[in-house]
């Protein structure tokens, strides 16, 4: 975290950059592989790059990627990529309070720009307490930098899995689910979030014969349920506060 | 598959998600309890996402099995995230624990 004395638009611009170097390095596999596994999962190139540039969500494009090549319908892939998305409303509402002063020429790229690994950064510096007028460019640096990472990634992998005959065969599939198995020990972090996991897990391997993919739809609500029913029976002192500040180093 | 509707509904969705709730919750706060209820959106989804991935590997065979490389991965994968909260760390072991696992499997 890098806080300038007298901040500049441009100072806070390239300062946001900076801070999320090591995250924009974590992000380069996952855009590779999305752009190779999109390519052998029937997505032409074309298609692959516009979901990068205008979905611009990582965990989500994979799970589209997956579902294409598993034949479901277009309304449940949609519907799928709600539900994974819906985490960045989280998002959304913690950064508000300190983002309501910007217009809507503002407002609008930020949020289309807004994603797990620019909300960790960002945050941090919007709780810093120095009275920088600036900040929202340093969210603007963090989110560009993002976007240009993950698009350039994405050319790369399409290239990679016109040329790799079968990814699958090195165990690329598998980046995935590791990637989130070190996302989910960030939020697993209490017992309401521990049961959500785990009634969320037990569903989805119960639904998986379901057809269309319904089951993580279905997992995903019962989990969520799970977790917001254990907060409720169990005593306020005995719940820690979640962390949505966490999920360092993922795919966006 | 129509690419351009898909990517049309994805890309809808998506922003429908992230901006709304940045330009509305300045002016007012969402209620608490949807509130509550987000926050375990992140362990839900993600969890309903890995377990079929690990269970199913192949196809709608449950391999509940030591030969299962994903599995054993996904358990090394996952002590090692609990204990270092490293992301990174997480992915490399869990990528080099599945390739070595299939690699034994294979000479055993």
């Amino acid at each position: 975290m890098t806080i300038e004395h007298h901040p500049t638009r441009r100072g806070e611009f390239w300062n946001g950059a900076k801070d999320t170097f090591p995250l924009v390095v974590g992000a380069v596999p996952f855009g590779i592989i999305f752009g190779a596994l999109a390519v052998t999962s029937n997505i032409s190139p074309g298609g692959a790059l516009a979901m990068s540039a205008f979905v611009f969500a990582g965990s989500s494009q994979f799970i589209a990627a997956g579902l294409v090549s598993g034949g479901a319908p277009l309304l449940i892939i949609v519907l799928t990529t709600l539900v994974v998305n819906m985490r960045h409303a989280l998002y959304a509402a913690s950064l508000a309070p300190h983002t309501k002063h910007l217009p809507q020429r503002w407002l609008a790229p930020l949020g289309f720009w807004l994603t797990d690994e620019s909300f960790v950064v960002v945050i941090s510096r919007y709780t810093k307490s120095d009275p920088s007028p600036y900040k929202h460019w340093y969210f603007l640096g963090s989110a560009v930098f993002m976007y240009a990472n993950w698009q350039l990634c994405t050319l790369i992998g399409i290239a990679a899995g016109q040329a790799i005959p079968n990814p699958l065969a090195w165990g690329l599939d598998f980046a995935l689910v590791v990637t989130f198995i070190g996302m989910l020990a960030q939020f697993v972090r209490n017992r309401p979030a521990l049961a959500a996991s785990a009634v969320a897990g037990v569903c989805a391997v119960l639904a998986n014969g379901l057809p269309n993919k319904m089951g993580l739809l279905l997992a995903a609500v019962l989990g969520i349920a799970a977790g917001v029913i254990a907060e409720a029976l169990a005593p306020p002192a005995a719940v820690k506060p979640v962390d949505a500040g966490s999920p360092a180093g993922s795919a966006p | 598959m129509n690419e351009l509707l898909l990517v049309a509904g994805m890309a809808l969705v998506t922003f429908g998600v992230r901006y709304p709730v940045l330009m509305l919750v300045g002016k007012a706060p969402l209620p608490p309890a949807v509130l509550r209820a987000l926050k375990f959106v992140p362990p839900a989804v993600l969890t309903a996402i890995i377990a079929p991935a690990v269970l199913f590997p192949r196809s709608a065979q449950l391999e509940l099995s030591y030969a299962n490389e994903y599995l054993v991965a996904a358990v090394v994968s996952a002590i090692v995230a609990w204990r270092t909260r490293n992301v990174l760390l997480t992915i490399l072991i869990g990528m080099l624990a599945l390739l070595l696992w299939r690699w034994l499997m294979g000479v055993v």
